[in-house]
Protein backbone atom coordinates (compact mmCIF):
# COMPACT_ATOMS: atom_id res chain seq x y z
CA UNK A 1 0.00 0.00 0.00
CA UNK A 2 2.83 2.45 0.55
CA UNK A 3 4.06 2.20 -3.39
CA UNK A 4 1.38 4.36 -4.18
CA UNK A 5 1.56 7.09 -1.76
CA UNK A 6 -0.62 9.80 -1.42
CA UNK A 7 -2.44 8.24 -4.89
CA UNK A 8 -2.92 5.33 -3.06
CA UNK A 9 -6.86 5.59 -3.75
CA UNK A 10 -9.74 3.87 -7.26
CA UNK A 11 -10.75 7.46 -8.47
CA UNK A 12 -13.45 7.78 -10.89
CA UNK A 13 -13.67 11.54 -12.17
CA UNK A 14 -16.78 13.32 -14.02
CA UNK A 15 -17.53 9.69 -15.69
CA UNK A 16 -20.66 9.53 -17.96
CA UNK A 17 -22.23 6.57 -19.88
CA UNK A 18 -25.20 6.51 -22.35
CA UNK A 19 -26.51 3.29 -23.80
CA UNK A 20 -28.19 3.38 -27.14
CA UNK A 21 -31.72 2.03 -27.64
CA UNK A 22 -31.78 1.94 -31.32
CA UNK A 23 -30.84 5.32 -32.28
CA UNK A 24 -31.66 6.79 -29.05
CA UNK A 25 -29.29 7.58 -26.86
CA UNK A 26 -30.17 6.53 -23.56
CA UNK A 27 -28.28 8.31 -20.54
CA UNK A 28 -27.43 6.21 -17.37
CA UNK A 29 -24.42 8.16 -16.03
CA UNK A 30 -24.16 12.00 -16.41
CA UNK A 31 -21.36 12.96 -14.67
CA UNK A 32 -20.25 10.88 -11.70
CA UNK A 33 -17.20 11.98 -9.19
CA UNK A 34 -16.32 9.38 -6.39
CA UNK A 35 -12.90 8.39 -4.66
CA UNK A 36 -12.71 5.40 -2.37
CA UNK A 37 -9.81 4.93 -0.29
CA UNK A 38 -8.32 2.10 0.88
CA UNK A 39 -10.01 0.72 4.49
CA UNK A 40 -13.41 2.87 3.64
CA UNK A 41 -16.47 1.62 2.80
CA UNK A 42 -18.62 3.47 0.79
CA UNK A 43 -22.20 2.68 0.71
CA UNK A 44 -23.50 3.87 -2.90
CA UNK A 45 -27.48 3.92 -2.79
CA UNK A 46 -30.07 4.12 -5.59
CA UNK A 47 -33.15 3.07 -6.96
CA UNK A 48 -33.08 0.49 -9.21
CA UNK A 49 -32.25 1.88 -12.74
CA UNK A 50 -30.21 4.05 -10.72
CA UNK A 51 -27.37 3.65 -12.84
CA UNK A 52 -25.79 1.32 -10.22
CA UNK A 53 -24.48 -1.30 -12.07
CA UNK A 54 -23.61 0.65 -14.62
CA UNK A 55 -20.88 2.66 -12.44
CA UNK A 56 -20.19 -0.52 -11.06
CA UNK A 57 -19.00 -1.68 -14.19
CA UNK A 58 -16.62 0.66 -14.95
CA UNK A 59 -15.41 1.21 -11.50
CA UNK A 60 -14.69 -2.73 -12.01
CA UNK A 61 -12.60 -1.74 -15.13
CA UNK A 62 -14.55 -3.74 -17.04
CA UNK A 63 -16.58 -1.39 -19.38
CA UNK A 64 -14.75 2.42 -20.65
CA UNK A 65 -17.19 5.45 -19.50
CA UNK A 66 -18.23 7.47 -22.72
CA UNK A 67 -16.21 10.49 -21.04
CA UNK A 68 -14.55 11.05 -17.41
CA UNK A 69 -11.54 8.76 -16.22
CA UNK A 70 -10.60 5.97 -14.09
CA UNK A 71 -7.73 6.01 -12.50
CA UNK A 72 -6.57 3.35 -9.79
CA UNK A 73 -3.86 4.15 -7.17
CA UNK A 74 -2.70 7.04 -9.54
CA UNK A 75 -2.53 4.67 -12.53
CA UNK A 76 -5.01 6.45 -15.59
CA UNK A 77 -6.62 3.30 -17.02
CA UNK A 78 -6.73 3.41 -20.86
CA UNK A 79 -7.43 -0.11 -21.80
CA UNK A 80 -10.62 -1.87 -20.38
CA UNK A 81 -11.66 -5.38 -19.46
CA UNK A 82 -9.24 -8.38 -21.09
CA UNK A 83 -7.03 -5.76 -22.71
CA UNK A 84 -5.88 -4.43 -19.23
CA UNK A 85 -3.29 -5.90 -17.83
CA UNK A 86 -3.95 -8.82 -15.42
CA UNK A 87 -2.36 -7.82 -12.06
CA UNK A 88 -3.71 -4.35 -12.43
CA UNK A 89 -7.06 -5.90 -13.34
CA UNK A 90 -7.18 -7.71 -10.31
CA UNK A 91 -6.86 -4.93 -8.19
CA UNK A 92 -10.26 -4.25 -8.21
CA UNK A 93 -12.69 -7.03 -7.35
CA UNK A 94 -16.64 -6.85 -8.70
CA UNK A 95 -19.27 -9.16 -6.96
CA UNK A 96 -22.54 -9.03 -8.75
CA UNK A 97 -25.76 -9.22 -7.86
CA UNK A 98 -26.59 -12.39 -9.22
CA UNK A 99 -23.85 -15.68 -8.67
CA UNK A 100 -26.10 -17.49 -11.19
CA UNK A 101 -24.73 -15.47 -14.01
CA UNK A 102 -21.98 -14.44 -13.01
CA UNK A 103 -20.38 -18.47 -12.41
CA UNK A 104 -19.47 -20.83 -14.97
CA UNK A 105 -22.48 -23.81 -14.63
CA UNK A 106 -20.09 -26.19 -15.91
CA UNK A 107 -17.72 -25.76 -13.32
CA UNK A 108 -17.69 -26.97 -9.77
CA UNK A 109 -17.52 -24.60 -6.58
CA UNK A 110 -13.78 -25.55 -6.29
CA UNK A 111 -13.09 -24.38 -9.44
CA UNK A 112 -15.06 -21.34 -9.64
CA UNK A 113 -13.49 -20.32 -6.37
CA UNK A 114 -9.91 -21.06 -7.92
CA UNK A 115 -10.40 -19.98 -10.92
CA UNK A 116 -8.85 -16.39 -10.55
CA UNK A 117 -5.84 -18.03 -9.20
CA UNK A 118 -4.41 -19.48 -12.47
CA UNK A 119 -3.05 -16.19 -13.37
CA UNK A 120 -1.20 -15.45 -10.20
CA UNK A 121 2.58 -16.88 -9.84
CA UNK A 122 3.68 -19.53 -7.98
CA UNK A 123 4.26 -18.36 -4.82
CA UNK A 124 0.76 -16.17 -4.59
CA UNK A 125 -0.88 -19.37 -5.67
CA UNK A 126 -0.04 -21.16 -2.97
CA UNK A 127 -0.52 -18.49 -0.46
CA UNK A 128 -3.98 -18.12 -2.14
CA UNK A 129 -4.60 -22.11 -1.73
CA UNK A 130 -3.80 -22.15 1.72
CA UNK A 131 -6.01 -19.21 2.36
CA UNK A 132 -9.18 -20.76 0.65
CA UNK A 133 -10.01 -23.25 2.59
CA UNK A 134 -9.87 -20.54 5.88
CA UNK A 135 -11.92 -17.98 3.56
CA UNK A 136 -14.79 -21.02 2.41
CA UNK A 137 -14.95 -21.85 6.04
CA UNK A 138 -15.47 -18.10 6.97
CA UNK A 139 -18.11 -17.76 4.14
CA UNK A 140 -19.89 -20.68 5.65
CA UNK A 141 -18.69 -23.34 2.53
CA UNK A 142 -19.29 -26.80 4.55
CA UNK A 143 -16.32 -28.94 1.93
CA UNK A 144 -19.00 -31.82 0.88
CA UNK A 145 -20.22 -28.59 -1.43
CA UNK A 146 -16.80 -27.79 -2.90
CA UNK A 147 -17.66 -30.65 -5.60
CA UNK A 148 -21.49 -29.67 -6.62
CA UNK A 149 -22.00 -27.63 -9.55
CA UNK A 150 -23.99 -24.43 -9.67
CA UNK A 151 -27.35 -26.04 -10.28
CA UNK A 152 -27.27 -28.64 -7.25
CA UNK A 153 -26.12 -25.66 -4.14
CA UNK A 154 -28.68 -23.05 -3.42
CA UNK A 155 -28.45 -19.00 -4.21
CA UNK A 156 -26.74 -18.37 -1.37
CA UNK A 157 -24.33 -20.66 -1.06
CA UNK A 158 -23.30 -19.96 -4.40
CA UNK A 159 -22.99 -16.34 -3.82
CA UNK A 160 -20.72 -17.37 -0.93
CA UNK A 161 -18.94 -19.13 -3.35
CA UNK A 162 -18.71 -15.97 -5.38
CA UNK A 163 -17.48 -14.18 -2.35
CA UNK A 164 -14.62 -16.36 -1.62
CA UNK A 165 -13.46 -16.01 -5.56
CA UNK A 166 -13.52 -12.27 -4.78
CA UNK A 167 -11.71 -11.70 -1.79
CA UNK A 168 -9.25 -15.01 -2.47
CA UNK A 169 -6.83 -12.49 -5.19
CA UNK A 170 -6.56 -10.08 -2.48
CA UNK A 171 -8.24 -7.22 -4.02
CA UNK A 172 -7.03 -3.51 -3.24
CA UNK A 173 -10.76 -2.42 -3.82
CA UNK A 174 -13.56 -4.16 -3.97
CA UNK A 175 -16.97 -3.30 -5.69
CA UNK A 176 -20.19 -5.38 -4.34
CA UNK A 177 -23.67 -4.70 -6.63
CA UNK A 178 -26.63 -5.57 -4.67
CA UNK A 179 -24.74 -8.78 -3.68
CA UNK A 180 -26.90 -9.61 -0.72
CA UNK A 181 -30.13 -8.23 -2.52
CA UNK A 182 -31.70 -11.62 -2.82
CA UNK A 183 -30.35 -13.57 0.21
CA UNK A 184 -31.83 -13.73 3.69
CA UNK A 185 -30.56 -11.44 6.69
CA UNK A 186 -28.42 -14.17 8.26
CA UNK A 187 -26.55 -14.94 4.68
CA UNK A 188 -26.03 -11.17 4.06
CA UNK A 189 -24.75 -10.68 8.14
CA UNK A 190 -22.24 -13.72 7.49
CA UNK A 191 -21.09 -12.51 4.05
CA UNK A 192 -20.64 -8.59 4.73
CA UNK A 193 -18.49 -10.15 8.25
CA UNK A 194 -16.33 -12.38 6.00
CA UNK A 195 -15.62 -8.62 3.66
CA UNK A 196 -15.38 -7.03 6.90
CA UNK A 197 -12.44 -8.95 8.38
CA UNK A 198 -10.85 -9.41 5.24
CA UNK A 199 -10.95 -5.67 4.86
CA UNK A 200 -9.61 -5.57 8.47
CA UNK A 201 -6.37 -7.26 6.83
CA UNK A 202 -5.51 -6.19 3.90
CA UNK A 203 -6.95 -2.39 3.86
CA UNK A 204 -8.88 -2.85 0.89
CA UNK A 205 -11.48 -0.14 -0.07
CA UNK A 206 -14.98 -1.27 -0.56
CA UNK A 207 -18.04 0.31 -2.51
CA UNK A 208 -21.09 -1.25 -1.38
CA UNK A 209 -23.85 -0.60 -3.87
CA UNK A 210 -27.49 -1.27 -2.45
CA UNK A 211 -30.98 -0.11 -2.30
CA UNK A 212 -31.11 -0.77 1.74
CA UNK A 213 -30.62 2.88 3.02
CA UNK A 214 -30.77 0.64 6.58
CA UNK A 215 -27.96 -1.62 5.49
CA UNK A 216 -25.55 1.27 4.38
CA UNK A 217 -26.21 3.31 6.83
CA UNK A 218 -25.37 0.50 9.51
CA UNK A 219 -22.11 -0.37 7.47
CA UNK A 220 -20.86 1.73 5.65
CA UNK A 221 -17.99 4.93 6.70
CA UNK A 222 -19.91 7.25 4.46
CA UNK A 223 -22.94 6.86 2.14
CA UNK A 224 -23.49 8.42 -1.24
CA UNK A 225 -26.89 8.46 -3.28
CA UNK A 226 -26.62 8.19 -7.03
CA UNK A 227 -29.95 9.58 -8.77
CA UNK A 228 -30.55 10.78 -12.27
CA UNK A 229 -27.07 10.02 -13.06
CA UNK A 230 -25.55 12.12 -10.53
CA UNK A 231 -24.31 11.40 -7.27
CA UNK A 232 -26.53 13.90 -5.33
CA UNK A 233 -26.63 13.47 -1.43
CA UNK A 234 -23.38 12.80 0.47
CA UNK A 235 -23.94 12.05 3.88
CA UNK A 236 -21.43 12.03 6.54
CA UNK A 237 -19.44 9.36 8.35
CA UNK A 238 -21.57 6.85 10.71
CA UNK A 239 -20.94 4.36 13.01
CA UNK A 240 -19.07 1.13 11.56
CA UNK A 241 -20.35 -2.15 12.15
CA UNK B 1 -60.89 -23.65 6.99
CA UNK B 2 -59.38 -22.51 3.73
CA UNK B 3 -56.39 -24.85 3.96
CA UNK B 4 -55.36 -27.66 5.95
CA UNK B 5 -51.72 -29.01 5.54
CA UNK B 6 -50.81 -32.21 7.89
CA UNK B 7 -47.97 -34.10 7.73
CA UNK B 8 -46.24 -32.80 4.16
CA UNK B 9 -43.27 -34.42 3.29
CA UNK B 10 -41.24 -33.92 -0.02
CA UNK B 11 -38.24 -35.52 -1.29
CA UNK B 12 -36.61 -35.51 -4.72
CA UNK B 13 -34.99 -39.14 -5.66
CA UNK B 14 -31.64 -37.56 -7.71
CA UNK B 15 -28.46 -38.70 -8.44
CA UNK B 16 -26.58 -37.10 -5.82
CA UNK B 17 -29.12 -38.87 -3.37
CA UNK B 18 -32.01 -38.07 -1.17
CA UNK B 19 -33.24 -34.55 -1.42
CA UNK B 20 -34.91 -33.83 1.83
CA UNK B 21 -37.16 -30.46 0.84
CA UNK B 22 -40.23 -30.66 3.21
CA UNK B 23 -40.23 -32.48 6.35
CA UNK B 24 -43.60 -32.54 8.57
CA UNK B 25 -44.89 -29.78 7.66
CA UNK B 26 -48.28 -29.28 9.45
CA UNK B 27 -50.15 -25.93 9.37
CA UNK B 28 -53.77 -24.27 8.63
CA UNK B 29 -54.94 -21.06 7.09
CA UNK B 30 -58.64 -19.78 7.80
CA UNK B 31 -60.03 -18.17 4.76
CA UNK B 32 -59.40 -14.39 5.01
CA UNK B 33 -56.12 -15.13 6.79
CA UNK B 34 -52.30 -14.27 5.84
CA UNK B 35 -49.82 -16.65 6.19
CA UNK B 36 -45.97 -15.81 5.68
CA UNK B 37 -43.42 -18.12 4.98
CA UNK B 38 -39.92 -17.26 5.75
CA UNK B 39 -36.42 -18.62 5.50
CA UNK B 40 -33.11 -19.26 4.23
CA UNK B 41 -32.90 -19.86 0.54
CA UNK B 42 -32.18 -23.28 0.06
CA UNK B 43 -34.78 -24.37 3.13
CA UNK B 44 -37.41 -25.82 1.36
CA UNK B 45 -39.70 -23.02 1.30
CA UNK B 46 -40.32 -22.78 -2.85
CA UNK B 47 -41.07 -26.19 -2.64
CA UNK B 48 -43.68 -25.51 -0.31
CA UNK B 49 -45.74 -23.28 -2.99
CA UNK B 50 -45.12 -26.18 -5.51
CA UNK B 51 -46.36 -28.60 -3.46
CA UNK B 52 -49.72 -27.13 -2.76
CA UNK B 53 -50.26 -26.49 -6.27
CA UNK B 54 -49.00 -30.17 -7.37
CA UNK B 55 -46.63 -28.74 -9.69
CA UNK B 56 -43.57 -30.90 -8.41
CA UNK B 57 -41.17 -32.82 -11.15
CA UNK B 58 -41.53 -36.24 -11.91
CA UNK B 59 -38.73 -37.48 -9.78
CA UNK B 60 -40.21 -35.77 -6.60
CA UNK B 61 -42.09 -37.96 -3.82
CA UNK B 62 -44.94 -36.31 -1.76
CA UNK B 63 -46.77 -37.97 1.36
CA UNK B 64 -49.11 -36.40 3.58
CA UNK B 65 -52.26 -34.74 3.07
CA UNK B 66 -53.11 -31.05 1.96
CA UNK B 67 -57.28 -30.33 2.05
CA UNK B 68 -58.41 -27.36 0.56
CA UNK B 69 -62.08 -25.90 1.27
CA UNK B 70 -62.98 -29.96 2.39
CA UNK B 71 -61.34 -30.92 -0.75
CA UNK B 72 -58.63 -33.36 -0.55
CA UNK B 73 -55.66 -32.12 -2.83
CA UNK B 74 -53.42 -35.27 -2.46
CA UNK B 75 -55.73 -37.60 -3.32
CA UNK B 76 -57.56 -35.97 -6.54
CA UNK B 77 -56.11 -37.17 -9.87
CA UNK B 78 -54.28 -34.94 -11.89
CA UNK B 79 -57.27 -34.15 -14.56
CA UNK B 80 -59.14 -32.90 -11.43
CA UNK B 81 -56.35 -31.00 -9.91
CA UNK B 82 -55.81 -29.45 -13.12
CA UNK B 83 -59.39 -28.23 -13.09
CA UNK B 84 -58.48 -26.58 -9.39
CA UNK B 85 -55.39 -24.91 -10.48
CA UNK B 86 -56.05 -21.55 -11.26
CA UNK B 87 -59.92 -21.73 -10.24
CA UNK B 88 -59.27 -23.05 -6.54
CA UNK B 89 -55.83 -21.98 -6.36
CA UNK B 90 -54.01 -18.80 -7.91
CA UNK B 91 -50.19 -18.53 -7.88
CA UNK B 92 -48.59 -15.23 -8.06
CA UNK B 93 -45.52 -16.03 -9.69
CA UNK B 94 -42.09 -14.62 -8.96
CA UNK B 95 -42.06 -12.28 -11.79
CA UNK B 96 -44.39 -10.39 -13.25
CA UNK B 97 -42.96 -9.27 -16.22
CA UNK B 98 -42.05 -13.26 -16.90
CA UNK B 99 -46.06 -14.18 -16.17
CA UNK B 100 -47.64 -12.12 -18.74
CA UNK B 101 -47.34 -12.91 -22.26
CA UNK B 102 -45.52 -10.33 -24.35
CA UNK B 103 -47.35 -10.23 -27.84
CA UNK B 104 -50.88 -10.17 -26.30
CA UNK B 105 -52.77 -7.22 -25.09
CA UNK B 106 -53.96 -7.58 -21.43
CA UNK B 107 -57.31 -7.43 -22.17
CA UNK B 108 -56.76 -10.73 -24.32
CA UNK B 109 -54.50 -11.96 -21.63
CA UNK B 110 -57.38 -11.46 -19.10
CA UNK B 111 -60.00 -12.87 -21.32
CA UNK B 112 -57.81 -16.15 -21.73
CA UNK B 113 -57.71 -16.88 -17.78
CA UNK B 114 -61.32 -15.99 -17.02
CA UNK B 115 -62.04 -18.86 -19.69
CA UNK B 116 -59.94 -20.82 -17.92
CA UNK B 117 -61.81 -20.52 -15.49
CA UNK B 118 -64.59 -21.34 -16.72
CA UNK B 119 -66.33 -17.63 -15.74
CA UNK B 120 -68.33 -16.10 -18.08
CA UNK B 121 -66.54 -12.56 -19.80
CA UNK B 122 -69.57 -10.38 -18.67
CA UNK B 123 -69.60 -11.51 -15.20
CA UNK B 124 -65.33 -11.84 -15.08
CA UNK B 125 -65.11 -8.15 -16.51
CA UNK B 126 -67.55 -6.82 -14.24
CA UNK B 127 -64.91 -8.67 -11.33
CA UNK B 128 -62.15 -7.59 -13.24
CA UNK B 129 -63.43 -3.36 -13.45
CA UNK B 130 -63.71 -4.02 -9.65
CA UNK B 131 -60.31 -5.62 -8.31
CA UNK B 132 -58.11 -2.92 -11.10
CA UNK B 133 -60.35 0.08 -9.74
CA UNK B 134 -58.97 -1.05 -6.47
CA UNK B 135 -55.52 -1.38 -7.65
CA UNK B 136 -55.74 1.89 -9.39
CA UNK B 137 -55.91 1.06 -12.98
CA UNK B 138 -58.75 1.23 -15.16
CA UNK B 139 -59.18 -1.75 -17.31
CA UNK B 140 -60.79 -0.07 -19.90
CA UNK B 141 -57.31 2.29 -20.20
CA UNK B 142 -54.83 -0.53 -20.07
CA UNK B 143 -57.08 -3.84 -22.03
CA UNK B 144 -55.92 -2.98 -25.66
CA UNK B 145 -51.99 -2.55 -24.12
CA UNK B 146 -49.51 -4.19 -23.96
CA UNK B 147 -46.87 -5.33 -21.14
CA UNK B 148 -44.02 -3.53 -22.30
CA UNK B 149 -46.36 0.01 -22.19
CA UNK B 150 -46.74 -0.85 -19.08
CA UNK B 151 -44.81 -0.02 -15.69
CA UNK B 152 -43.08 -2.81 -13.59
CA UNK B 153 -45.71 -2.17 -10.98
CA UNK B 154 -48.77 -1.99 -13.29
CA UNK B 155 -47.71 -5.36 -14.77
CA UNK B 156 -47.10 -6.75 -11.59
CA UNK B 157 -50.92 -5.23 -10.43
CA UNK B 158 -52.36 -7.08 -13.17
CA UNK B 159 -51.02 -9.95 -12.76
CA UNK B 160 -52.44 -9.74 -8.98
CA UNK B 161 -56.26 -8.96 -10.36
CA UNK B 162 -55.60 -11.82 -12.02
CA UNK B 163 -55.10 -14.24 -9.81
CA UNK B 164 -57.80 -12.32 -7.35
CA UNK B 165 -60.07 -12.89 -10.53
CA UNK B 166 -63.24 -15.52 -9.38
CA UNK B 167 -61.86 -15.21 -5.34
CA UNK B 168 -59.94 -18.57 -5.51
CA UNK B 169 -59.84 -20.54 -1.90
CA UNK B 170 -56.20 -20.17 -2.16
CA UNK B 171 -53.82 -17.72 -3.66
CA UNK B 172 -49.94 -18.02 -3.10
CA UNK B 173 -47.71 -16.07 -4.22
CA UNK B 174 -43.71 -17.11 -4.41
CA UNK B 175 -41.47 -14.15 -3.18
CA UNK B 176 -43.54 -11.63 -4.70
CA UNK B 177 -40.91 -8.93 -3.98
CA UNK B 178 -38.19 -10.48 -5.47
CA UNK B 179 -35.65 -7.62 -7.57
CA UNK B 180 -37.68 -4.84 -6.40
CA UNK B 181 -37.36 -1.22 -5.26
CA UNK B 182 -38.34 -0.75 -1.46
CA UNK B 183 -40.86 1.58 -2.45
CA UNK B 184 -42.24 -0.95 -4.62
CA UNK B 185 -41.97 -3.68 -1.55
CA UNK B 186 -44.64 -1.25 0.01
CA UNK B 187 -46.49 -1.29 -2.65
CA UNK B 188 -46.91 -5.08 -2.92
CA UNK B 189 -47.47 -5.57 0.20
CA UNK B 190 -50.77 -3.21 0.38
CA UNK B 191 -51.71 -5.07 -3.22
CA UNK B 192 -51.05 -8.63 -1.84
CA UNK B 193 -53.29 -7.59 1.17
CA UNK B 194 -56.31 -6.57 -1.00
CA UNK B 195 -56.50 -10.46 -1.53
CA UNK B 196 -57.18 -11.62 1.66
CA UNK B 197 -60.16 -9.01 1.82
CA UNK B 198 -62.23 -10.40 -0.97
CA UNK B 199 -62.12 -13.62 1.49
CA UNK B 200 -59.11 -16.11 -0.40
CA UNK B 201 -56.68 -17.36 2.13
CA UNK B 202 -53.01 -15.73 1.34
CA UNK B 203 -49.51 -17.74 1.50
CA UNK B 204 -46.66 -15.37 0.70
CA UNK B 205 -42.97 -16.88 0.36
CA UNK B 206 -40.34 -14.86 0.98
CA UNK B 207 -36.89 -14.32 2.47
CA UNK B 208 -37.30 -10.70 2.99
CA UNK B 209 -38.30 -9.85 6.79
CA UNK B 210 -39.24 -6.36 6.37
CA UNK B 211 -41.30 -7.28 3.62
CA UNK B 212 -43.06 -10.05 6.33
CA UNK B 213 -43.62 -7.66 8.63
CA UNK B 214 -45.53 -5.05 6.93
CA UNK B 215 -47.71 -8.18 5.23
CA UNK B 216 -48.52 -8.94 9.35
CA UNK B 217 -50.87 -12.15 9.65
CA UNK B 218 -48.76 -15.28 11.01
CA UNK B 219 -45.48 -15.94 10.03
CA UNK B 220 -44.28 -19.53 9.82
CA UNK B 221 -40.83 -19.84 10.16
CA UNK B 222 -38.75 -22.23 8.19
CA UNK B 223 -35.10 -24.09 8.85
CA UNK B 224 -33.59 -27.16 7.12
CA UNK B 225 -36.98 -28.36 5.35
CA UNK B 226 -39.19 -28.67 8.67
CA UNK B 227 -41.27 -25.52 10.05
CA UNK B 228 -39.77 -24.71 13.01
CA UNK B 229 -42.02 -21.76 14.64
CA UNK B 230 -45.49 -20.77 13.70
CA UNK B 231 -47.35 -17.88 15.21
CA UNK B 232 -49.29 -14.06 14.61
CA UNK B 233 -46.58 -12.04 13.48
CA UNK B 234 -46.33 -9.06 15.96
CA UNK B 235 -45.72 -11.35 18.58
CA UNK B 236 -42.77 -13.33 16.57
CA UNK B 237 -41.54 -9.82 15.55
CA UNK B 238 -41.65 -8.62 19.29
CA UNK B 239 -40.36 -12.07 20.13
CA UNK B 240 -39.42 -14.95 18.11
CA UNK B 241 -39.19 -18.19 20.47
CA UNK B 242 -37.06 -20.70 18.38
CA UNK B 243 -33.07 -19.97 18.52
CA UNK B 244 -32.83 -19.81 14.35
CA UNK B 245 -35.84 -17.04 14.81
CA UNK B 246 -34.11 -15.24 17.20
CA UNK B 247 -30.34 -15.32 15.20
CA UNK B 248 -32.62 -14.14 12.07
CA UNK B 249 -33.72 -10.97 13.64
CA UNK B 250 -30.55 -10.27 15.53
CA UNK B 251 -29.24 -10.05 11.73
CA UNK B 252 -30.71 -7.59 10.39
CA UNK B 253 -28.64 -4.32 10.28
CA UNK B 254 -31.08 -2.59 12.58
CA UNK B 255 -30.39 -4.81 14.75
CA UNK B 256 -26.60 -5.38 15.05
CA UNK B 257 -26.24 -7.32 11.28
CA UNK B 258 -24.98 -9.85 14.16
CA UNK B 259 -24.01 -13.21 12.09
CA UNK B 260 -25.31 -17.40 12.80
CA UNK B 261 -22.29 -18.84 13.13
CA UNK B 262 -22.12 -21.90 10.27
CA UNK B 263 -24.04 -22.38 7.75
CA UNK B 264 -27.54 -23.70 6.71
CA UNK B 265 -27.58 -27.61 6.26
CA UNK B 266 -27.72 -29.15 3.10
CA UNK B 267 -31.04 -30.80 2.53
CA UNK B 268 -29.28 -33.80 1.10
CA UNK B 269 -27.40 -33.98 4.21
CA UNK B 270 -29.36 -32.29 6.94
CA UNK B 271 -27.99 -33.73 10.64
CA UNK B 272 -29.43 -36.45 12.30
CA UNK B 273 -31.37 -34.42 15.31
CA UNK B 274 -32.75 -30.74 14.92
CA UNK B 275 -31.36 -29.12 11.86
CA UNK B 276 -30.58 -26.39 13.73
CA UNK B 277 -28.69 -27.90 16.31
CA UNK B 278 -25.06 -27.54 15.00
CA UNK B 279 -25.66 -23.47 14.94
CA UNK B 280 -27.70 -23.33 17.83
CA UNK B 281 -26.17 -21.91 21.12
CA UNK B 282 -28.36 -23.56 23.48
CA UNK B 283 -28.08 -27.32 21.57
CA UNK B 284 -27.43 -30.17 23.55
CA UNK B 285 -26.89 -33.91 23.08
CA UNK B 286 -30.63 -34.36 23.02
CA UNK B 287 -30.98 -31.74 20.08
CA UNK B 288 -28.10 -33.85 18.20
CA UNK B 289 -29.69 -37.09 18.47
CA UNK B 290 -33.83 -36.08 18.11
CA UNK B 291 -35.42 -34.14 15.64
CA UNK B 292 -37.55 -31.81 18.41
CA UNK B 293 -41.06 -32.73 18.52
CA UNK B 294 -43.48 -29.32 17.22
CA UNK B 295 -44.59 -28.05 20.66
CA UNK B 296 -48.27 -26.68 20.37
CA UNK B 297 -48.24 -23.15 22.37
CA UNK B 298 -51.83 -22.94 22.61
CA UNK B 299 -54.88 -25.24 23.35
CA UNK B 300 -55.63 -25.03 19.99
CA UNK B 301 -52.45 -25.82 18.55
CA UNK B 302 -51.88 -23.47 15.67
CA UNK B 303 -49.45 -21.67 17.51
CA UNK B 304 -46.27 -23.67 17.95
CA UNK B 305 -42.41 -23.81 17.59
CA UNK B 306 -40.34 -27.22 17.01
CA UNK B 307 -37.74 -26.34 20.01
CA UNK B 308 -36.98 -28.69 23.20
CA UNK B 309 -36.38 -25.61 25.23
CA UNK B 310 -39.95 -25.31 24.77
CA UNK B 311 -41.29 -29.21 25.42
CA UNK B 312 -42.88 -29.54 28.39
CA UNK B 313 -41.96 -32.32 31.33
Amino acid sequence: MTQCGVFCMLQVEHVAKAYTNGRTPVPVLADVSLTVAPGERVGLVGRSGAGKSTLARIMALLMPPDRGTVTVDGVLIQRWGFALPAPLRRQVQLIWQSPRTSTNPRYSLRQIMEEPLLGLDRDARRRASARLAQLQERAGLTPELLARHPHAVSDGQLQRACVVRALLVEPKYLICDEFTAMHDASTQATLLHTIAEEQERTGMGIVLMTHDHRLARHWCHRIVELSGGRLVEVTGHRSTA
Amino acid sequence: MALVVEGLDVRFLTRDGVVQALSDVSFRIEPGDVLVVVGESGCGKSVLAHALLRLLPANARMTGRVTLRGTVLTDLPEAQMAQLRGRAIALIPQSAATALNPVLPIGTQLREIARARGLSWNIARKELESILSRLGLDFDRIQGMYPHQLSGGMQQRIVNAAAMLGRPALVVADEPTYGLDPELVDQMASLLLEIPKGGSALLVITHDLHFARRLGGRIALMYGSFLVELRPSQQFFSGPLHPYGRGLLAALPDNGLQEIPGSPPSLTALPEGCPFAPRCRYSSYVCLNNIPALVPLDRTGRDAVRCVLYAAG
